[in-house]
């Protein structure tokens, strides 16, 4: 198929696994920010094709992953609410909440749908004027153009009964937070050529200034990852930081112009708790003021939501690149995806659910 | 009373989940488990325990293949057939899958008060017309109405009875070390079609579903490669990857596949990246695995290639004694990795 068997082509990813053993001459820990991409690793097995001395670390690049318990619980209230349509993309229907998930609610009765898309979320809102339909927004920059198009649409056309549950998360605040940390392993970047595609990469530009750091906007496919891993250890080697961008395809430095307007029409920056990290400031979205009549979490009082995560659990350690998987005592015998504790092994795109689908450590 | 008989000895609770969800009919591990932990211990007996996709019944010293398959699919009318072509040739390939050349069929319908009688009639028709190309009559049937709301449109369920071919002997534990997996042709078709117009994903080649009887491919094939056929099964819900992680399980045996060998179509494949689905768990409606002892496995592929079902064949992998119960594949970029069952339907991703 053209456009992906290129970038997956057994003959090129392995003459980039020729060029990277050649270039590295001492240990290095890089992080690829996005769940896709670590997807794309485990699943082909390009972690296994690198030197010994280079060591992946997973990011925290997965919406499911990081919405905090107290969203997911929220969200379940609201859905549990007679006369409220519930639609959501279809990852987010499985994840626990406290005591139940979406797809059992459905089941109880509950009117949960999945949608491809938020619009047609707006389309059932449309459809069914006696009913509050809500649309489950949850993800970093790369779903939130839609989602603000989704809102924006539904003010303009007077659709009243249609609001956003909004739970997104920014990308370079979470990077930020871990390469502060006293404990940071990670010396560079893997950044996520979707966000990139909406966002561009000029704000990553003082983020590896800062911390000298290099950062490489990368692809999703095999190749994209070997390349933009042997960008990155190429600048570690010779010793250079700055923001390099494999993925230019797809990704210019100033992004896509018109869907970073609409979300500055829409949304506005606040501080979000993420799931297994905590409150990062100044890390997520919210609706602006002018937006609040489509704002589920003003429209739906459900109270005060106290929650607790499993302590066995070690998901915050893993979303920072602290842990692997496989570091977890609760990894493949509690925690399966099928009774998952944390969220990395809820969502295909969760670290844990890659290493546990695909074989790893088990 | 009837909870009183209905007493089930095992002592694992079901699972957690105090209601049916539509997971635990998806054709992964939360189905796997209604069969293992519910219906297996519940009706007992050898014959069920061959967990094939029918069963074979000694008559008087000839062997009967008994099969049921219910069909519940929306939309009703979909591009490549509809329910009722649909549940004929499911019925049939059940039997086909056992080694055996289809007799008789029954028809049961659950009919939705309201259902347009025009829509009954086509799907009649379309049953009618699939089973008389197969050449098996459709000999007793059931009709059912429920209140509007309570029903789908119509559900419909084709049970059937086969007669296995002499000296032919198929089921999943047979499947052996050194065995070729074939499969019949590109696959994922049905999944994605049915898909496609149910959520009003268009793509620039429509997407026809592979709906189709089995039974004339599995002549030829077994008229070559006869006894040397170990196992057969039609990947529908599921796909690939839970069948082949059944038959694993059954015969205690690894599986090893190669990624490049498995055919997809572009526009499947397209569709799948879109969604990111994997092909190799999305459901197949005219298309066989066949595990087929080495020394037989070229004349088995010439075979399939031999009939217009079959065309785009390939041996796709390898039965092996190592990591029994275990599906691997080779990637396309060399990497292993396990192919394991999934624990509910594959929903599409967030991005």
């Amino acid at each position: 198929m053209r456009f992906v068997d290129e970038y997956r082509s057994e003959e090129s990813v392995r003459k980039f696994a020729r060029a990277i053993r050649g270039l590295v001459t001492r240990p290095w820990t890089l992080m690829e920010i996005c769940g896709g991409q670590t997807h794309t690793l485990i699943r082909f097995g390009i972690d296994e094709m690198l030197p010994p001395s280079v060591t992946m670390v997973h990011g925290p690049g997965c919406p499911v992953c990081v919405t905090p318990l107290e969203m997911l619980d929220r969200a379940l209230a609201i859905a549990a609410r007679p006369g409220v349509i519930f639609t959501s993309f279809g990852d987010m229907l499985r994840v626990p909440g406290s005591k139940t998930d979406l797809l059992s609610l459905k089941a109880s009765g509950a009117d949960v749908r999945m949608v491809y898309s938020p619009l047609d979320a707006v389309e059932i809102a449309k459809r069914n004027a006696g009913k509050e339909v809500v649309f489950f927004a949850v993800g970093f920059e790369t779903t939130a153009p839609a989602n603000a198009t989704a809102v924006w649409q539904a003010k303009k056309l007077g659709i009243r009964n249609f609001s956003l549950l909004v739970s997104h998360v920014l990308v370079p605040p979470a990077m930020e937070v871990i390469l502060g940390s006293p404990t940071n392993r990670v010396q560079g970047f893997l950044a996520a050529g979707h966000v990139c595609t909406v966002m561009g990469y000029r704000e990553y530009e003082p983020i590896a200034a800062k911390y000298r750091i290099p950062v490489v906007v990368t692809g999703f496919e095999p190749l994209d990852l070997m390349q933009g891993i042997q960008m990155t250890l190429k600048a570690l080697e010779e010793g250079r930081f700055g923001v390099e961008n494999q993925y230019a395809r797809s990704v210019t430095r100033d992004g896509n112009v018109k869907a970073r307007a609409i979300l500055r029409e829409v949304f506005e920056v606040c501080d979000r708790p993420w799931r297994g990290i905590g409150v990062i400031p100044q890390s997520g979205w919210r609706l602006r003021d002018e937006y609040a009549g489509h704002d589920a979490v003003l429209k739906f009082d459900v109270g005060t939501i106290t929650t607790e995560e499993p302590s066995v659990c070690i998901a915050g350690q893993v979303l920072q690149g602290l842990k692997k998987p496989g570091d977890c005592a609760a990894f493949g015998k509690e925690c399966t995806p099928e009774r998952p504790l944390g969220a990395p092994m809820v969502s295909s795109e969760g670290a844990c659910a890659a290493y546990y689908n695909y074989g790893r450590g088990i | 009373m009837s909870d009183e008989r209905f007493d089930l000895s095992c002592p694992v609770p079901l699972s957690n989940y105090p209601h049916v969800l539509l997971a635990h009919g998806g054709g992964g591990r939360l189905t796997q488990r209604l069969i293992d932990q519910l219906f297996v211990p519940a009706f007992d007996n050898a014959l069920l325990s061959e967990l094939h996709d029918g069963a074979v019944l000694n008559v008087g010293g000839k062997r009967l293949a008994f099969s049921t398959d219910s069909f519940v699919v929306k939309p009703l009318f979909f591009p490549g057939g509809d329910i009722g072509s649909l549940a004929v040739h499911g019925t049939v390939n059940d039997l086909a899958m056992c080694g055996a050349r289809p007799l008789a069929l029954s028809a049961g319908l659950i009919l939705e008060e309201g259902l347009p009688m025009e829509d009954l009639r086509r799907i009649v028709g379309s049953m009618r017309d699939a089973a008389s190309k197969v050449g098996v009559p459709i000999v007793t049937g059931d009709t059912k109405v429920v209140d509007r709301g309570k029903g789908d449109g119509v559900f419909v369920n084709v049970t059937g009875v086969g007669l296995v071919r002499d000296g032919i002997e198929i089921a999943p534990r047979r499947a052996r070390p050194g065995d070729a997996v074939l499969v019949s042709g590109e696959i994922a078709v049905h999944g994605i079609a049915i898909m496609s117009v149910r959520e009003g994903l268009r793509f620039d080649t429509e997407l026809v579903s592979d709906s189709a009887p089995l039974d004339g491919l599995v002549d030829g094939l077994l008229a070559v490669a006869g006894e040397n056929v170990h196992v057969l099964r039609d990947p529908t819900r599921g796909g690939v990857a839970s069948t082949l992680n059944e038959i694993a399980g059954q015969a205690n045996v690894g599986i090893r596949l190669e990624e490049s060998r498995i055919p997809v179509s572009e526009a499947v494949r397209g569709a799948c990246e879109i969604l990111g689905l994997d092909p190799l768990y999305v459901a197949n409606e005219g298309k066989c695995l066949v595990i087929v002892a080495p020394e037989a496995a070229d004349a088995a592929l010439a075979a399939l290639r031999s009939h217009p079902l079959g065309a785009s064949a390939a041996r796709i992998g390898e039965v092996v004694p190592d990591h029994p119960g275990k599906v691997v594949m080779k990637s396309r970029i060399g990497g292993l990795r396990v192919v394991d069952l999934l624990t509910g339907e594959q929903l599409p991703r967030i991005c």
